[in-house]
Parts: structure tokens; sequence; C-alpha cells
């Protein structure tokens, strides 16, 4: 009975073909994921709760962390820059939250399947669970730290010269997610395999962080005019000042222009097509690498 | 379930590249001398080739046994048939939803409470929340623990965390089941009580592959065997040929001994 048990294939069957590097794959991948959203829900959840066990005030120790900084860099580059604190704190908080998000994606997402290295060698499930679960822990730090930004709504009444355009923020911050997600699968990828990728984003963000207009404003550099309006064509080169624009503008009330989202749609696109040829062609090789 | 559970690999290779191993002095050292089992691939990376040239296949019902020496290749033989590595070479398809039991601690968290932990070890293998939530007093009761499931994991013994992820491992109904072994550290009579139902496991699951030492476990919970030697399928059969051809027939005559007693136990 046993030896039949196991047979080997009869010799006239055609070899089957492996179907590892497809794109139906790639695709069943990120819906598999989405199909276990019970488990990245909860254990992104876990992730911040954890962080903050037998602390009294837990997880607002995160939005507290992030005013104090915000209030900080308000206060002093409003001097700095001479600007009204009225002005530039609301338009620093944004500016820190959302950068919090972008660049927790960069450096995160390079280390997330590293950082699960354990489960993917022992459990089989789709690898965009560990995107999903890095993307909605960030997005509950984003939902901690909105919180500043709605006392300040109010204490410096922004409301008022608001108007039914800051609901752009909505598909803004949905643009801005849809890019934490390829961001984290393509450099998750890559800096698997290549484990100088992580320690180059790392040096890489913060120089991005200093030449983003978090702490500074592109006006600022404009009124000063000369050299320094040829500066502002450089600071349009990055592509995170449009990041931060299409979803900060909305937010503090300010006029924003439209080529903002034409260049965030168009990396979203480029950038998702990228994703997906690297989940074609090395989504299986992820284990062999971690 | 549309499709019948089956696994079936054809001609499927495990090579895992080592990108750190300094690839011209390895490959003057070792090519040709250990059968080719350590080479190098077109891009100049070492490469060790765990599993090689293994075609088989699986269908409902199969109890299957893996035996070999440590290295053989049996737990990737396993991480090749539950999906983790899909093959370098070759192809493999596997049909049914698995159950992986290798490492019983992974995805524990020893900060959270133990009711929390099964309800999490239950998703990671594929389970709602409510199909846990449903299982959670067999469990409880399972483990013995009592109140001490609503403390934090890591105020528990290594006895205890084993009795948790014993519980929520034994509770599932997979398809197939693909069970790895090192399951000890438990006393004698909860051990007896896992046996139990692990047994029942055994029988809800479509498929088994147990790779274990011990072969009164296999002889009890498989009805076929395969011998995996230099991460090639070397014999596949009874499980009492493929043991002696391992093991000798000391060893033979013991499993022989083993199935008898079990048919008896059977046979009231």
């Amino acid at each position: 009975m046993s030896a039949s048990a196991i047979e080997s294939e009869t010799p006239d069957a055609p070899a089957p073909v492996s179907d590892s590097q497809t794109f139906r794959r790639a695709f069943k991948d990120l819906r598999d994921g989405l199909n276990q959203r019970e488990l990245w829900l909860s254990l992104g959840w876990q992730d911040i709760k954890q962080r903050y066990r037998r602390s009294v005030i837990g997880p607002f120790w995160i939005t507290i962390a992030t005013g104090v900084q915000a209030a900080a860099m308000g206060l002093l580059y409003s001097a700095l820059l001479n600007i009204p604190l009225k002005e530039f704190l609301p338009y620093v908080t944004v500016g820190l939250i959302v950068w919090n998000l972008i660049s927790a994606s960069i450096l995160e997402g390079s280390e997330v399947f590293i950082a699960n290295e354990g489960l993917i060698k022992q459990l089989p499930s789709a690898l965009s669970v560990h995107v999903y679960r890095l993307v909605w822990r960030q997005v509950l730090f984003f939902a901690h730290n909105f919180a500043i930004y709605i006392v300040l709504l109010f204490a410096f009444s922004i409301w008022q010269n608001m108007s039914w355009t800051a609901l752009a923020a909505i598909p803004a911050f949905v643009l801005i997610v849809a890019n934490t997600l390829w961001v984290s699968i393509v450099f998750g990828i890559f800096s698997t395999r290549y484990r100088d990728i992580a320690p180059i984003l790392g040096s890489l963000t913060l120089l991005l962080f200093v030449l983003t207009p978090i702490m500074w404003t592109t006006q600022a550099l404009k009124d000063q005019g000369g050299q320094a309006m040829e500066r502002v064509r450089l600071a349009e080169l990055n592509p995170l000042y449009h990041y931060l624009e299409i979803i900060r503008a909305p937010l503090i009330g300010a006029d924003q222009q439209a080529y903002h989202w034409y260049i965030v749609i168009a990396f979203t696109v480029v950038g998702w097509a990228v994703a997906i040829l690297a989940l074609r062609k090395y989504r299986a090789r992820v284990p062999y690498w971690v | 379930m549309s499709q019948p559970v089956s696994i079936h690999t054809q001609n499927a290779c495990v090579d895992f590249p080592i990108f750190d191993a300094k690839s011209r002095s390895l490959k003057k050292a070792f090519l040709g001398k250990a059968g080719g089992s350590i080479g190098r691939n077109d891009s100049d990376v070492v490469v060790v080739e765990a599993l090689r040239d293994i075609t088989m296949t699986l269908k409902e019902g199969d109890r299957i046994g893996l035996v070999g020496h440590n290295g053989a290749g049996k737990s990737t033989l396993l991480r090749l048939l539950s999906g983790i590595y899909e093959p370098t070479r070759g192809s493999a398809s596997i049909r049914g939803r698995v159950a992986p039991v290798f490492d019983l601690g992974v995805g524990m968290d020893p900060e959270i409470s133990g009711y929390e932990n099964i309800i999490i070890r239950g998703l990671f293998l594929g389970q709602t929340r409510k199909q846990m939530l449903a299982k959670m007093d067999e469990i409880a009761e399972f483990t013995e623990l009592g109140e001490y499931l609503s403390m934090p994991l890591r105020t528990y013994s290594t006895g205890m965390r084993v009795r948790v992820a014993m519980g929520v491992v034994t509770s599932i109904d997979p398809e197939i089941l693909l069970l790895d072994e090192g399951i000890g550290a438990v006393d004698a009579e909860f051990m007896k009580k896992a046996r139990i139902r692990l047994q029942k496991l055994v029988e809800r699951s479509g498929i088994l592959v147990f790779a274990s030492h011990s072969n009164e476990f296999l002889a009890q919970l498989c009805n076929s065997a395969m011998w995996i030697d230099h991460g090639q399928i070397r014999m596949q059969g009874d499980i009492e040929d493929v043991v002696r051809a391992y093991e000798g027939d000391d060893a033979a005559e013991h499993v022989r001994h083993v199935i008898k007693e079990m048919e008896r136990e059977n046979t009231p």
C-alpha cells in the first residue's frame, strides 16, 4: 500500500512549468495579503501597543514627541526666517507629520523583509502581509500625530481661512499611502538582496529632510530674490516636495497648483509598475535572501 | 473544496545563494570534492544545493515520514512543500491549505497574554479570529493553564509555552499538515494527551509529511516513509523497509513491533 502512496510521474506527461515568476503570482500575492487583513490589522495595532506597554499615557507619547518637536522647530525657525508663528507653526507641524510617514516608509520599508525573517522562513504567507502591516502601523502613527493638527486647527483658527478645497487632503493622503506601499515593496526587496541599500537610504533620508521644505519655505527663498530664486528651482527637483505640497496646502488653507498632483500621480504609477515587476521577478527569491 | 488536496513536485531544486562567502576560494576548495553540492551560479555567487531533483506526488490520505541525517534536507523539503521556498529549478504545485508546524515559538509575542497569543498564532495559521474564539475554551482546557492564560507570555516557562503552541496547532483543520520534529519539553503526562490530539489532527488533515528522528513516532503517525540523503530522495516505500535501509535491522524490528502493537490496540 505504501509504495503506491508516492508515485513517480508518468514519463509521457509534460513537465509542468514553474509559475513563480509570473504577473499572476505577483498579483495573487498582493490579493492574498489583503485577504489576511485580520492578521496584519491586529499585528499593526499590537506593534503600537507593544511600544508603550505599561506606560500610563501609552501611544499618546507618539503625539507628544511630535508635538514637542514641531513646537521647538516652529518657534526657532519662525524667528530665523522671520515668518509669523501663527502661519509657520501649522506649516511645520503638518510638514513634520507627513514627513514622518514618508521617511518611515523608506527606512522601515527597506527593513521590512529582513525584520520579519523568522516569520517568512517559518510560515507560508503572502509577502505583502508584512508590507501591509508596516503601512498600517505607519497610518496609525499618522493618526496619533494628526491630533496635534486638530489642536492647532482651533488654537490658531486656521479653519477660518479654509474652504472645501481642504477636502483635497483626503485623496492626497490616499495617494501618499499608495506610495508608501510601493516604496516598501521595492526598497524591501532590493535591500534584502543588497544589504548596503538600507544604510544608504538611512543617510539619504536625513539629507532629504534638510532639502525638503519642511522647516523652511520656498516662499522665503523667493522673497530673497536673485541667486536664491534659482534655488527654488532646485527644490522643485526633489519629488518629496510635491508629495508634501499636495497634502500640506489643503490642510493649512494655502493655495496650491495642479502640477504637484500630476507629478505625484506620475510617480505613483511608475513606482507601482516597478513594484509589480519586482514582485514578479524577485518575490519567490525573498525567502532565500533573508 | 473544488480541487482535491495534492502536492506535486517535478525535478524541484532548492539552491541557496551564499552572498558573503568568498566565491573564488570556495570554488577551488569545494568543487568536485563534495559532489557539486557547493558550486556557483552564472553570476559567480556561491550556492548550496539543499535539494536536488525532488519529484514526488502526494494526494489525499498520504501520511509520509521523512528520515535522514542532520542536514540531509528534511526541513528544507518541508519548506519546499509548504510553498515557503519556491523551487529555483523545476516546479512545485501545492493545492490545499497548508499548516506548517516547524518552530512552535514563531509568531508568539512575549508581551501579550496567552489568550491573545492563541488568537494571533491561529491567524498566522490561516484561521479567522471568529474561528479561534470559538475554539478558545477547548484550547484553554487542553493547555491546563487556567487563569494563567491572561498573564503575559513572558511569565511562562518553556513547557507552558509549548502547551499553548501545541494547543493552537492541534486545534486547526489543515488540508496539508507539515510537522517538523522538536516537539518536546513537556512532561510525560501532557505528552500523552498531546499525542492523542496530534493523532486526531493527523486524521483530520488530508496530507501529512512528518520529519522525525523517532522511529516510534513515525510508525504511529505515518503509512509510508522517504529517506532523504544529500538533498535527494534516496529511497521511498514501507516504513519498515526504509528504516531497515537507513538504520539497520534492529530499528526495523522496532518499527514492526510498534506497528503490531498499534494494530492490537485498534482491534479490541
